[in-house]
């Protein structure tokens, strides 16, 4: 089993987000992460998802993914070749005594501090599953209250696009 | 046939509407139309979304609806009483609705439809868009929903039913504006029937029905995601020429596909020009003529010794338009060992889906079985001259058979062969499902694709009936005949009333051995002869009577009831019940119960263990040595 980032462009439309999870559910397949959103075209969303398969069942999955009439396109993202990122939001416990070293640590992974009480600061931060779960370690000891993390977002590093929206919402463009 | 069956009800419609009865009916369109030249429609009708379903189902060419009203549907049921170009069949149960727009839509070649309301009148229809899906074929089902704002409320009748379906549905729609109905149901239809064909619900809540909008024809699809392959890649079609050239072991695994894509002229060409062997699946039964001297018949758990064992020790298996299903294959990692595969399918998702390919080839099976005719070049028949010997022998020494059981009844697969060989020669078969359905595939001869209607991948008792039902509505020229259980006949066996009443003269053989049989043969075979649950007391005994009698249903139900309980009535039975046409017909026929299906390959194991009869594995002199 490995992990595979999909990423997959659907007609934004009632539904569609359940047809997706409904396949990957009926063959077993645990879906790790999956966010869901607009895309630079309002009528389509882009779907990534992040799934723990065989290559062979991946491939299978795929193909039945792109039976659905709401599925436009689906490419499979390799880690060396895209941007991948996961949103982190984290509340720390940090007193007078531990606010200084709490805040000294943020400031090596970038994450910015966006709520403060008298014991606790939040932060949020940015980046790939490694990173986050760094920041998650070095923050542990000082005693995580409670956190949030987003599903993870990728894009295919280069120029090219993954495919030109306009060809599929024109809106004369289908018979 | 063109015109509806029922003569066409009395009404103003046809005098209010000059344009529609103006227009020329071409041949039918699997698709809407194009669209019109740019600005054409100057202003279109405001039409109740009611009128709109209507009239988007006459524009369709739908000449069949089966259904039954209810509550959420109710408006759509107003103006289709003033319908002068769909017939709306009553039915008794919504699965006879679906099943019944399966038979038509197998029978045809056209979109079946059927209609029910919300909640239980849609998840009714479940099991038959389950049994379509599995069957790829090519139905509508529009269903009432509760009104727009009742959704989510657990409100009176109320199915999610869009969820519910939507792993058995090639897609489905739950509509949320009135100006949509038009499209919705084009996009239906032509999803339905393009590509691997299957199974699309509308679900249309009741305050649209009720709703006016503008209804505008033909309406602008917007399928951006829907594009089929149809066309196959020509360099793949030239290597799967190239290694039927080169096979010594060629078979051509032909499934329901070739039937769906109309390839049955194709098939023959390309099957004369290599010689190579032809098997049919259970969906393919009549794709390739029984009679010709290529067939060896159908493949799997109960096919024959020769079509089984051809698989087993092909060198080269052309799959056209089948999907290597678990009762074909047997135990999938002993399946045909040594074979290459060819697997031409319209679906990219069934290849490779349970055994890997050497040449796949997307795309539709009659251009992709022409396009390999085409490229293929003939080294000879020399080289398949040993491979037909091995096979000519099997044929010879384990042809389909079965043995008489001295039990003072009827041989189930006498009865079924009779059957066939008495009734006209471009009769629909239907079929439930058990050992009827076996023997049903078994001891009919097929000649023409579209003549056996059964259900194959789901395998739902009680198919037959309303399947005969709307292959007989839409074929009403032709005999059609229900093989059945008693079993799978008392599952469905009300359609029958609407058959007597709508007019629909079909013709059922209960093949009566009063249990659950192919549950009872397994009982037999595996349980030790504990038979649990398997009898249905439709045999007459000292114990108990006949419950119920098959013949006095049936007269109730407004049929024809006739009854052979001995060898010497069947005949003038079988002769009787072909000459009535003005009634359906049921004929029970009381058969032992202790007849089984043969050969079988066990669940779970290797093909290469088919028993041709109970303890007696064939001798293949070839083991070894090919």
């Amino acid at each position: 089993m490995t992990t595979h980032t999909l990423s997959v462009l659907v007609e934004n439309k009632p539904g569609v987000l359940a047809r997706v999870a409904a396949l990957f559910s009926r063959r077993g397949f645990n879906i790790d992460s999956l966010a869901v959103g607009e895309t630079e075209h309002p009528g389509v969303s882009r779907i990534t998802i992040v799934v723990d398969v065989e290559a062979g069942s991946l491939e299978q999955v795929t193909k039945q993914l792109n039976k659905l009439v709401h599925v436009l396109k689906i490419v499979e993202l390799e880690a060396g070749s895209s941007v991948q990122r996961e949103l982190l939001l984290v509340k720390v416990r940090a007193d007078a005594a531990t606010r200084g070293q709490v805040i000294a640590a943020a400031e090596l992974f970038k994450a910015r501090s966006v709520d403060v009480t008298p014991d606790t600061v939040t932060f949020e931060v940015t980046g790939n599953r490694d990173k986050i779960e760094a920041f998650l370690e070095v923050l542990e000891p000082f005693g995580i209250k409670e956190l949030v993390q987003s599903g993870t977002v990728a894009l295919g590093r280069g120029a090219k696009s993954m495919a030109s929206l306009s060809r599929y919402v024109s809106p004369n463009s289908q018979q | 046939m063109s015109t509806p069956v029922k003569a066409p009800k009395p009404g103003p419609q046809a005098a209010k509407d000059g344009s529609q009865a103006a227009r020329a009916q071409p041949a039918r369109p699997k698709a809407p139309r194009p669209a019109p030249p740019l600005g054409a429609p100057a202003a279109a009708p405001v039409l109740t979304g009611a009128q709109a379903v209507v009239r988007a189902l006459e524009e369709l060419e739908v000449e069949a609806v089966f259904g039954i009203p209810g509550g959420a549907i109710l408006p759509a049921y107003d103006p289709l009483l003033d319908s002068q170009k769909v017939r709306h069949v009553l039915v008794r149960h919504e699965q006879g609705a679906g099943h019944a727009a399966q038979g038509y839509a197998l029978a045809t070649g056209r979109v079946g439809v059927c209609m029910a309301t919300s909640g239980p009148g849609a998840t009714n229809l479940v099991t038959p868009l389950a049994d379509a899906h599995m069957d790829s074929v090519p139905i509508v089902a529009i269903t009432g929903q509760v009104a727009s704002t009742a959704i989510g409320t657990d409100a009176f009748q109320e199915a999610d039913i869009v969820g519910i379906t939507m792993p058995i549905t090639k897609h489905s729609y739950l509509v949320t504006a009135v100006e949509d109905i038009p499209r919705v149901l084009a996009e239906a239809f032509h999803v339905a029937s393009t590509g691997r064909p299957g199974p699309v619900l509308v679900d249309i809540p009741k305050d649209l029905l009720q709703g006016t909008g503008e209804f505008v024809w033909p309406p602008k699809m917007d399928l951006p995601g829907y594009r089929p392959t149809t066309q196959p890649h020509g360099k793949q079609i030239r290597e799967a020429a190239a290694l039927i050239a080169e096979a010594r072991r060629p078979v051509l695994y032909v499934g329901g596909g070739v039937v769906k894509s109309g390839a049955h002229a194709e098939l023959r060409t390309l099957a004369e020009l290599t010689g190579a062997p032809v098997i049919t699946t259970l969906m393919a039964r009549g794709a390739f003529p029984d009679s010709h001297p290529q067939h060896l018949g159908m493949p799997g758990m109960h096919g024959s010794v020769p079509a089984v064992h051809a698989l087993q020790k092909s060198d080269l298996i052309v799959a056209l338009g089948a999907r290597f299903d678990d009762r074909v294959t047997g135990k999938l990692d002993t399946f045909a060992p040594e074979a290459k595969i060819v697997h031409v399918d319209i679906d990219p998702a069934e290849i490779g889906k349970n055994r890997d390919v050497d040449v796949p080839i997307v795309g539709d099976c009659r251009a992709a079985i022409a396009a390999m005719a085409e490229a293929y070049a003939d080294p000879g028949k020399e080289r398949l001259k040993t491979w037909w010997e091995t096979l000519d022998d099997l044929r010879e020494r384990y042809p389909l058979g079965y043995t008489d059981i001295d039990d003072g009844l009827l041989t189930p697969q006498w009865v079924i062969q009779r059957l066939g060989e008495l009734a006209p020669a471009d009769t629909i078969w239907t079929a439930g499902v058990g050992q009827h359905q076996m023997w049903a595939s078994q001891f009919i001869k097929y000649e023409a694709p579209g003549t056996f209607l059964n259900s194959g991948g789901l395998g739902t008792m009680g198919f037959a009936v309303p399947a005969a039902m709307g292959a007989k509505l839409g074929e009403m020229g032709r005999t059609v005949w229900a093989v059945d259980g008693d079993g799978c006949f008392q599952m469905t066996n009300q359609e029958l009333a609407t058959c007597a009443i709508e007019g629909i003269p079909i013709k059922v053989a209960v093949i009566n051995n009063g249990n659950l049989g192919m549950v009872r043969q397994w009982q037999t075979l595996f349980y030790d002869k504990r038979y649990s649950q398997t009898n249905l007391s439709t045999h007459h005994s000292e114990a108990s009577p006949r419950v119920p009698d098959f013949v006095k249903l049936a007269e109730a139900l407004g049929c024809v009831g006739l009854r052979a309980e001995t060898a010497a009535e069947v005949d003038a039975v079988i002769r009787q019940a072909n000459e009535i046409n003005d009634r359906p017909v049921v004929v029970d026929f009381t058969v032992g119960p202790d007849a089984m299906v043969w050969p079988m390959v066990p669940a779970g194991v290797s093909n290469d263990e088919i028993l041709y009869a109970r303890d007696v594995r064939p001798n293949f002199d070839d083991e070894g040595e090919i």
